[in-house]
């Protein structure tokens, strides 16, 4: 799904618009506080926080929502529990694991039929794996059991690829469209915001990226600003993808610890493989010095530019319980250190 | 819910670390955890379910015995069979098959559900494996082995922490597979923790849906706050029984245990801000093994989570 949105996104010209994403690999390396410090420093930008299942830029940019959408995305099974004759070609058929047989502890599933069988034209046949088809004939045999419940579909595995749909031979599982989540577009006091919320255990969560994304640019280009600051996800998977792909500019926050050295370098290769020029920042810099060093040399060598060095500072939690950026704390030594990452990489 | 996903196996015991937010400590808490079990004799797995940034491996050092490829079933279409009827492409949620004049296959928008392969009436879909990443198993050893890896293997001494991890191939978006795939590796009996990725959405989800506990790792902070909130939310649908571990808990503010008390949640531990346990995570050092003090706290942990009867 994110690569789709990638093919989509590159077919765009770019236009003017530059797109700075912070990433980490890592997370809680920092991108949220230096994305409010920048948002803070660049002045004119549009804000756009891709991290959408636990985003946190609007606690600290405190956003009027002016516009609110739904996320609707991709289906989901639900079984319609009144015609459902408990045959199971559902939980045989579904890769997932979302099928849910809820009389567990029978001693073997296929008597779990709760009716006596209608003859439904061998729909059961036509459904059953193969090693099942003894089990599906015994059944039908035996005319079902006492089951009362039969199967529900979790739908928090539910993939919604509606192969049980297809499958279910009474045609008692619904497919309605998934409401997936939220998206914003606000004003805060250091510019418009796009962000978003992804409904907790969503799926989907790189095309609500993608949306996130797509609706900033238009912003930009409405409001005639040059900058699009995008605070993105860790790791390395589909929301990281469907952030980083096509943007101007990656900016990786890392840590001198091995597992931030770690994830630097994957996070680099994935950079590298969309061919996007990234930059590094070490925060939190002073706690390990000497392995600072050895991840801005491993950077070079993945080919990222050096952003600068932020030390550790009390400050930043403190700026975070304020609802402030770091730059806007008054002598934080932080914000100092932040300011001059944001003379390199803006 | 969680009762509807007890197998009829006998299986470990399943403790889920999860976070909304990143870098509040849930490898540190799982690793640490995984020692002090073992060092208490019980036979201890830790698998790691981050699979798009596996860090456990940092701080265990496992001795890797073996590697090998996940990947996820892609439709082959053989071109000669197919008559371009197009429900392969009708069935299709993803968008991953088209038939033009010929059918045409996007393998990396594929889930791997197998709907095409199943309806295709003149059965001209087989399917293949997409590698996305690889399973690696292994064993970190008991501190204190003087042996080399192979040679403790041999000598039975082997027994310090059972040692799994998921490696997603970078560029490559879909992490639920291969997770899916780390967690077969569990173990019958003893216990499992699971090491979840950072957020709430659908690889947290596939890492801690079947566990039978799970530890929420956060810090008192707003970010820390807002991401608990969501994980909660996420974890209320899926059903599973949680506490909470209160990590660099001398920060920060008082909100998270507010909210921990408005909530019923309970607060299993917190774990003080300490610039020692901060310097040996950066080197990669596990913190029961520096501070003997951290020892009686993970052990209180463990005592914390309800058992089953």
């Amino acid at each position: 799904m994110a690569v789709q949105a990638h093919t989509a996104l590159a077919r765009h010209p770019q236009g003017t618009v530059k797109e700075i994403v912070v990433i980490s690999g890592k997370g809680g390396t920092g991108k949220t506080s230096l994305v409010a410090s920048f948002a803070a420093l660049a002045g004119n930008a549009v804000l756009a926080d891709c991290d959408v299942d636990a985003a946190d830029l609007h606690l600290v940019l405190k956003p009027t929502i002016r516009r609110r959408e739904e996320f609707r995305c991709g289906h989901e099974a639900v079984i319609r529990q009144q015609d459902c004759i408990g045959c199971g070609a559902c939980l045989a058929r579904c890769r997932f694991g979302a099928v849910l047989r809820i009389d567990s502890g029978a001693d073997d599933l296929w008597r779990g039929a709760k009716t006596t069988c209608d003859n439904c034209a061998d729909g059961c046949k036509r459904a059953c794996p193969v090693k099942f088809a003894d089990m599906i004939e015994t059944m039908r045999a035996a005319g079902g059991g006492r089951n009362e419940h039969g199967f529900l579909i979790d739908p928090t595995a539910c993939e919604g690829c509606g192969v049980c749909v297809w499958a279910c031979p009474v045609k008692a599982i619904d497919f309605p469209e998934r409401l997936s989540g939220e998206w914003y577009v606000s004003d805060t006091r250091h510019g418009p915001m796009v962000h978003a919320r992804l409904n907790p255990g969503g799926e989907n969560s790189g095309k609500l990226v993608s949306k996130v994304r797509e609706t900033a640019r238009a912003l930009a280009e409405e409001r005639k600003a040059e900058l699009i600051l995008v605070d993105g996800p860790p790791g390395v998977g589909c929301a990281v993808i469907a952030s980083v792909s096509g943007a101007s500019e990656v900016l990786v926050v890392t840590e001198p610890t091995l597992s931030g050295a770690h994830d630097m370098e994957r996070v680099l290769e994935l950079t590298r493989h969309f061919n996007i020029p990234s930059a590094v920042c070490v925060n939190k810099w002073n706690l390990n010095a000497e392995l600072t060093e050895r991840i801005e040399v491993q950077a070079r060598k993945a080919g990222a530019t050096l952003a600068g060095r932020v030390r550790y500072d009390q400050a930043v939690t403190q700026a975070q319980i304020q609802d402030r950026a770091v730059v806007e704390l008054r002598g934080a030594e932080a914000g100092d250190d932040i300011r001059k990452v944001w003379e390199a990489v803006r | 819910m969680s009762g509807l996903w007890r197998g009829d196996d006998e299986r470990a015991v399943r403790i889920a670390i999860a976070s909304g937010k990143g870098g509040t400590g849930k490898t540190t808490v799982a690793v640490n955890l995984a020692c002090v079990l073992a060092d208490s004799g019980q036979t201890v797995q830790y698998l790691d379910c981050d699979v798009e940034e596996p860090n456990g491996h940092i701080f265990l050092k496992p001795d890797i015995t073996a590697t090998e490829p996940v990947g996820i079933p892609v439709p082959m279409v053989d071109e000669q069979k197919c008559t371009g009827c197009h429900k392969c492409a009708e069935v299709c949620q993803y968008h991953a098959i088209a038939v033009l004049k010929k059918p045409l296959v996007f393998a990396e928008l594929c889930h791997g559900c197998g709907g095409c392969a199943l309806v295709c009436p003149e059965h001209a879909i087989r399917e293949e494996q997409r590698a996305i990443g690889v399973v690696e198993t292994g064993r970190a050893l008991r501190q204190g082995s003087r042996l080399c890896p192979a040679s403790a293997r041999q000598a039975g001494q082997a027994d310090g922490v059972a040692f799994v991890q998921g490696r997603l191939n970078v560029g490559e978006p879909m992490a639920p597979p291969l997770i899916r795939a780390v967690k077969k590796k569990a173990l019958a009996d003893g216990v499992a923790i699971l090491d979840a990725p950072p957020g709430t959405s659908c690889p947290v989800v596939a890492t801690v849906r079947d566990a039978d506990y799970i530890l929420l790792v956060t810090e008192p902070t707003p970010f820390g706050l807002n991401d608990l909130k969501l994980v909660v939310e996420m974890i209320r649908q899926v059903g599973v029984p949680h506490g909470v571990v209160i990590n660099r808990a001398d920060s920060g503010d008082q909100r998270v245990r507010d909210f921990c008390a408005g909530e019923t949640i309970p607060i299993l531990l917190e774990l003080p801000d300490d610039r020692r346990v901060a310097e040996a995570y950066s080197r990669g050092e596990i913190a029961v093994r520096v501070l003997p003090e951290w020892r009686s706290k993970l052990t209180q942990l463990w005592q914390g989570i309800p058992k089953a009867p």
